[in-house]
């Protein structure tokens, strides 16, 4: 089976001025269909570069990157677009969803670029079926504002999901959530990956990376670590324990 | 994405600043505005020297005497009276096309009848003049070519002089004194009103030209002939043709002036419209630049729209808009500034020229071509103005833009 992701001694040098930066000095990685990798590493490890790779933002400096089975490299600006529209569901740090715009239209976003056009009806049925697969199946019509922010995040995943993604990447997923809100936002991903989406997370926080079933560790560049997680949380479980805990010291009802 | 979706698009990013879009839209609008009551304006004056002109007579020739140069200055055509009655039966018999010509001997004169008198301007012309003016009688007729072979005492009375002299009473038929010699009063004009330049044309009474050469201009010359053709198509030819016939006549080389000028009515309607043309354009253009600034305000506007939602493009590029489809959203949000804009401005315009019309008790025409032109202009304001900062919103790197605070 084609691999999802299939970096090749993937190297990405910026110009600044006369200096040369070597963000990424050689990746090789592979992603199966159905697994859930975490990226950690510190700030200029090459992870951001990395991500914006994967998500084909960016095209490498040299070797190759083969999403689901397509070479990237020689694509041109809107057919990465289209790529990026029809492949990879994206989900950011700080949400970075339209202000002043209903949760359902925000959803409907991906399917406004996606070619040939979808009818309007049915961009509305997937639009609610996403928001339904998240749990937000009745709150189509409230603005960001209305919202909270474990809930922004959830309208988020629901946009990068409307167009039936190969690959759903995520940037610091839980990075303006508390820990409950960061549990749950994992238990979506786990059960999203569980029905079998491809999930590639950046985090540098431990904790969160536990919750996927492979780790990927940067530093200068290269990738230092690569393994499968030992003791991987369950989101279930840790929400239960975070209850308990909050709980005996009356923080919680 | 189709049009249609970014369109909507489009007024819905306007709908969320609500303020912002009106103000921004306020310069087109006062432009737009401006242009179309001003040009309005200038076509209700156009229309009414037109009208006024039309009042000369349909497909009318001027040909005017030439000019008398005293100490080194010239006096203007018509002061010198090189037309003669000769001239006239010549361009009457000889230039085809023709199908009446007359001349005006204008005098000045004192009209009596009764006890009753007036200062009158009194015109000889010949039996074809009311044909070449248009003006039909209200009642009598027309005095004859034997009246003016012979340079009989007869008259035609205008509206407001058989006023000044009988009051509600008959004129036809009685006799009136013009400097002391008699006149029979043979018929009554219809009234005519004001012409181009305000002067009251039913004051004048018609003698035979040569009545008047006679009686009361003395002198055996004419300073104006007007010549009627049968058809506007034949003008330039009558035109050239009297000419090489008075050139001969009066014995004028090639290449030197002539001692007459020949305007056709077209040529005088120019010169009647030309200042308020003139007037029109320069209004005009200064409502034109206003146009522009209001462009100036939308780029102004539209940049900092794009670098307000720098992020929210960083998305779009994210998720898969093309180039095109960001630079399609933002140049359709100026076009809609724009073009709603220029719309309201019409109306506006519109109104003003309507309200201004009463104020000043001159017609205004706001014409179709005008609100055309005025709705194609903003639309193509949008789209010049527009093009830049869509442009620096469709080439942003979406590394760029997401990362953008």
């Amino acid at each position: 089976m084609t691999p999802i992701i299939e970096l090749r001694d993937f190297k990405k040098t910026y110009k600044t001025g006369e200096i040369e930066v070597h963000a990424v000095r050689g990746v090789n990685l592979t992603v199966a269909a159905g697994e859930f990798v975490a990226v950690m590493g510190a700030s200029g490890s090459g992870k951001s570069t990395l991500m914006n790779t994967i998500g084909c933002l960016d095209r490498p400096t040299s070797g190759a990157y083969l999403l689901d089975g397509v070479n990237i490299g020689r694509l041109e600006r809107d057919d990465l677009a289209d790529l990026r529209n029809q492949k990879i569901g994206f989900v950011f740090q700080g949400f970075n969803l339209l202000s002043r715009t209903s949760a359902s239209e925000n959803v409907e976003l991906p399917m406004l670029y996606r070619r040939p056009a979808i009818p309007a009806r049915d961009q509305r049925r997937r639009a609610l079926e996403a928001l339904t697969k998240v749990g937000l199946g009745q709150r189509g019509d409230h603005t960001p504002n209305q919202l909270s922010g474990g809930q922004q995040q959830r309208v988020a995943i629901a946009r990068a999901l409307v167009n039936h993604p190969k690959l759903l990447l995520a940037d610091e997923p839980t990075g303006n959530l508390d820990s409950r809100t960061s549990i749950e936002i994992m238990g979506i991903f786990q059960e999203l990956n569980q029905m079998g989406m491809t999930i590639v997370m950046v985090t540098h926080e431990l904790d969160v990376a536990r919750f996927a079933k492979r780790m990927v560790i940067m530093r200068d560049g290269r990738v230092v670590t690569d393994q499968a997680v030992e003791g991987m949380s369950i989101a279930q479980v840790e929400l239960a324990r975070l209850d308990a805990e909050q709980k005996a010291v009356n923080l919680a009802p | 994405m189709i049009i249609f979706a970014s369109i909507r698009l489009a007024l819905r990013a306007l709908r969320r600043n609500l303020l912002r879009t009106l103000l921004t839209m306020l310069g087109i609008i006062i432009g737009v505005a401006a242009v179309i009551s001003v040009v309005s304006i200038g076509n209700g004056a156009k229309k009414q020297v037109e009208a006024q002109i039309a009042t000369l007579g349909q497909n009318v020739i001027l040909v005017l005497s030439g000019n008398v140069t005293r100490g080194g200055f010239s006096m203007g055509f018509g002061t010198a009276g090189t037309l003669t009655q000769p001239d006239l039966e010549a361009i009457r018999k000889e230039v085809e096309g023709v199908v009446g010509a007359s001349p005006e001997v204008r005098a000045n004169s004192q009209l009596a009848y009764g006890n009753q008198n007036a200062n009158v301007q009194v015109s000889g012309v010949s039996a074809d003049y009311l044909d070449i003016r248009a003006w039909p009688l209200k009642s009598g007729d027309n005095f004859t070519e034997q009246d003016v072979r012979g340079a009989t005492k007869v008259a035609i009375i205008g509206q407001t002089t058989r006023k000044t002299l009988f009051g509600d009473g008959d004129a036809v038929g009685q006799t009136i004194r013009i400097k002391n010699a008699p006149f029979v009063i043979v018929g009554e004009l219809a009234p005519k009103g004001m012409n181009m330049m305000g002067s009251d044309q039913d004051d004048i009474v018609l003698v035979p030209f040569s009545s008047a050469l006679k009686r009361l201009a003395g002198g055996t010359s004419f300073r104006s002939i007007s010549v009627q053709a049968a058809d506007a198509k034949l003008l330039p030819g009558v035109q050239h043709d009297i000419d090489d016939l008075l050139r001969q006549r009066h014995k004028i080389q090639e290449g030197r002036d002539p001692d007459f000028l020949i305007r056709t009515q077209q040529e005088i309607s120019n010169l009647a419209t030309s200042t308020s043309r003139v007037l029109t354009v320069l209004l005009g253009s200064v409502a034109g630049v206003s146009l522009v600034v209001g462009g100036i305000g939308i780029m102004n506007i539209m940049l900092v729209s794009v670098t307000e939602r720098t992020r929210e493009i960083g998305v779009r590029l994210a998720i898969g808009a093309r180039t095109r489809d960001i630079m399609m959203q933002f140049l359709f949000e100026a076009i809609a500034l724009s073009v709603i804009g220029g719309v309201i401005g019409i109306g506006l315009g519109a109104w003003v020229s309507g309200q201004l019309s009463g104020v000043m008790g001159s017609p205004t025409v706001v014409a179709a071509n005008s609100i055309l032109i005025a709705f194609g202009s903003s639309a193509l304001i949008g789209i010049v103005f527009g093009y830049f900062p869509a442009l620096k919103a469709a080439r942003l790197d979406p590394i760029e833009a997401l990362r953008f605070e």
